[in-house]
């Protein structure tokens, strides 16, 4: 049996314990999709694996227990979820009929986001497949996930990038009966950033986390929703070499500027990476390349607006034996 | 008198009655919602007829227009006070029929409770006129049939939204301007005549029920977060805050904004004594206040049966199942006394 396995790795497949067989990795990009596709796996599993799935950590799919002859027919019946998860949101796939086209860069997970969750300040299905569009197909190790508020339900902090939703509270002093509901659970649930003054409330913008829950918490609407935000936390990872949380890297600043940086990290990927490696996580080029680098190259034309901020200093922490 | 107006006319109406009115009406304000990316439909100044939604139950109810939640009643310096200015326009409300039942019990609180009117209360209602919007269908949690609050009579003028056009019922006041702007039009009033959820109100009540254990679940469930008496048409209670302004302490003002008998601190009393420190004895409170309380002070309920304590509950109680729960028990308890 002659396969190249950088080729079938590059296609969304893995080598496994088994020799001669492997195992598909299905993307679904923001983890929603038409309960049809799921026809579309259980074919799959059924007809080329041993009729199980793996539910992988990324929301996508695993499907074991294909041989690996029959990777060409495997990669036709692949092409449904292609076109329903892939080109119908805009992301460029040339020929459909040849499986996933890259599988470094991998799939970008949401938490379920504000069409559901009382929480979410925005609809994470939309940008998560909006940063797909961006971002796949891509060769580069990279993980993104994006959740709706600060609760970070999907982990963004073990992401390379997190997105994470802000809204601003808007308060209306004269809706508000003082009853001091959002101070104590802002104090309690987020980061006391509210006081009573004069038996108002004042808000110190320093330590708001635009979780919103002030608004959530209001029974006058005297705190609503303002203009959507959001804060970027970068290079968290999990892996043996050096695991860390990600660290909050810019915060209030807008969707467009969520894209961009995400545009640019790809682009000082491409200008730092050791090549002379097999791979490398792009949290290890920063190592290298150091934090201003990064941070001069993500910031490249890119607008933070009035509120926008940016760390100059990230002390990221992990392991120190090293 | 009946006429029919096309939206453009009703838009004309509006100009001309604005400049002697302030017009308020239920109106959607996107993104307002506490939920993201969702509306709040609340009470606004309207222009048009296009900006009144009449196809929802507004969550706050008129009353804020003549009774606001922060109302300043004078300013202070060190030797001198003033009462605030107040607009010199009258002031028309778009509101159900239920809601002039609320109005008519702030009524009884603010100026006939007693000896004393409200004076800050009666300058802006004396100059309110209601035009009221049929209800073309019960919402959900209406009760009013059960409240006798569905009709409404003697209005200014009644209103039925429909394709592109509003049919009204004038009064006569008001018919030389709705005949300037619509044309005749026969309109009888139609009322909800039926709900999908009814209550029965207790007749007498003995004192037992206070301590009753259907209260406990109230304890465990609601969280006391004073959404059902902020979106009441009916709840008055208010509470005095004298400011004093951060950059020149000597002079301030005196603010009545609402208080909430479901809120904490309620009955607080100096050195932390309170009345009803459990979420059961506040719901009590609040539900003998509206079927019970009122009725044997001012002779008839307080609840007008809009609903609107049940559309806003976090916790999904209800205020009328709450009260069929009451009435149910009410003949036990007695009997078993």
């Amino acid at each position: 049996m002659d396969i190249n396995t950088k080729k079938i790795i590059k296609n969304a497949y893995r080598v496994t314990k088994k020799r001669g067989v492997t195992a598909l990795r299905i993307r679904v990009p923001g983890g929603r999709l038409d309960v049809g596709c799921l026809d579309v796996i259980k074919n799959i599993a059924e007809t080329f694996g041993d009729g199980t799935v793996h539910i992988t950590t990324r929301q996508g799919f695993e499907v074991p227990g294909i041989p690996m002859a029959k990777i060409p027919q495997v990669n036709e019946a692949v092409a449904p979820l292609l076109a329903g998860m892939e080109s119908a949101i805009g992301v460029e796939i040339a020929d459909l009929n040849h499986g996933y086209p890259a599988a470094g860069t991998r799939n970008v997970s949401a938490c379920i986001g504000n069409s559901v969750c009382t929480f979410a300040s925005y609809n994470t299905t939309d940008l998560a497949r909006k940063i797909e569009r961006l971002i796949y197909p891509n060769d580069f190790h990279v993980k993104i996930a994006v959740t709706g508020c600060p609760n970070d339900c999907i982990k963004a902090h073990m992401q390379d990038i997190g997105v994470i939703g802000m809204v601003l509270p808007v308060y209306d002093a004269t809706r508000c009966i003082g009853c001091e509901a959002c101070v104590k659970n802002c104090l309690k649930v987020s980061s006391g950033a509210l006081n009573m003054s004069n038996y108002k409330v004042k808000r110190d913008h320093q330590r708001c986390l635009g979780c919103g829950e002030c608004v959530l918490k209001c029974p006058t609407s005297a705190w609503t929703r303002g203009e959507k935000y959001y804060r970027l936390v970068i290079m968290g990872r999990t892996g043996k070499r050096n695991p860390r949380l990600a660290r909050t890297f810019a915060r209030w600043i807008s969707e467009e500027a969520v894209l961009k940086i995400t545009a640019n990290m790809y682009g000082f990927i491409e200008k730092h990476i050791d090549r002379s490696l097999p791979k490398e996580h792009v949290g290890y080029i920063v190592d290298r390349a150091g934090l201003p680098v990064f941070r001069e190259e993500a910031l490249q034309g890119v607008g933070l607006g009035p509120l926008g901020r940016v760390e100059d200093y990230i002390p990221f922490g992990g392991y120190e034996n090293r | 008198m009946g006429y029919v107006l096309d939206g453009q006319s009703f838009d004309g109406l509006l100009s001309q009655l604005s400049k002697e009115y302030l017009i308020y009406a239920p109106v959607r304000i996107s993104g307002k919602g506490a939920y993201s990316d969702t509306d709040l439909v609340a009470y606004g100044q309207i222009s048009s007829l296009d900006e009144i939604e009449y196809n929802e139950k507004s969550r706050f109810s008129p009353k804020e227009l003549i009774y606001p939640i922060t109302q300043t009643l004078f300013y202070f310096t060190e030797d001198e006070y003033k009462e605030p200015a107040v607009s010199q326009k009258s002031i028309i409300i778009f509101c159900r029929p239920c809601d002039v039942h609320a109005f008519r019990r702030l009524d009884e609180i603010f100026l006939k409770n007693g000896d004393f009117r409200d004076s800050y209360y009666e300058a802006i209602r004396r100059k309110t006129v209601f035009f009221i919007l049929e209800c073309a269908g019960s919402f959900e949690n209406c009760f009013c049939v059960s409240m006798g609050t569905n009709r409404v009579e003697g209005y200014a003028a009644l209103l039925r939204p429909g394709e592109g056009q509003v049919t009204c019922d004038v009064d006569e006041h008001f018919a030389p301007l709705f005949a300037r702007y619509g044309k005749p039009a026969g309109m009888t009033p139609r009322f909800i005549e039926e709900n999908s959820i009814s209550v029965i109100l207790p007749e007498e009540i003995d004192k037992n029920i206070f301590d009753h254990q259907m209260w406990q679940e109230y304890s465990s469930r609601c969280t006391a977060c004073g959404r059902c008496t902020v979106s009441c048409p009916t709840c008055s209670c208010f509470t005095m805050q004298d400011i004093f302004y951060e950059d020149n302490p000597r002079c301030g003002e005196r603010r009545r904004v609402w208080a909430s008998c479901m809120v904490d601190g309620f009955t607080e009393l100096a050195g932390g004594h309170g009345f009803r420190k459990d979420n059961g004895s506040r719901m009590r409170f609040k539900v003998m206040h509206k079927i019970y309380d009122f009725r044997k002070r001012f002779g008839y309920d307080m609840c007008v049966g809009c609903g609107r304590c049940d559309d806003v509950c976090p916790e999904y109680i209800s205020f009328s199942g709450c009260v069929n729960k009451v009435s149910s028990l009410a003949g036990e308890v007695k009997k078993d006394d």
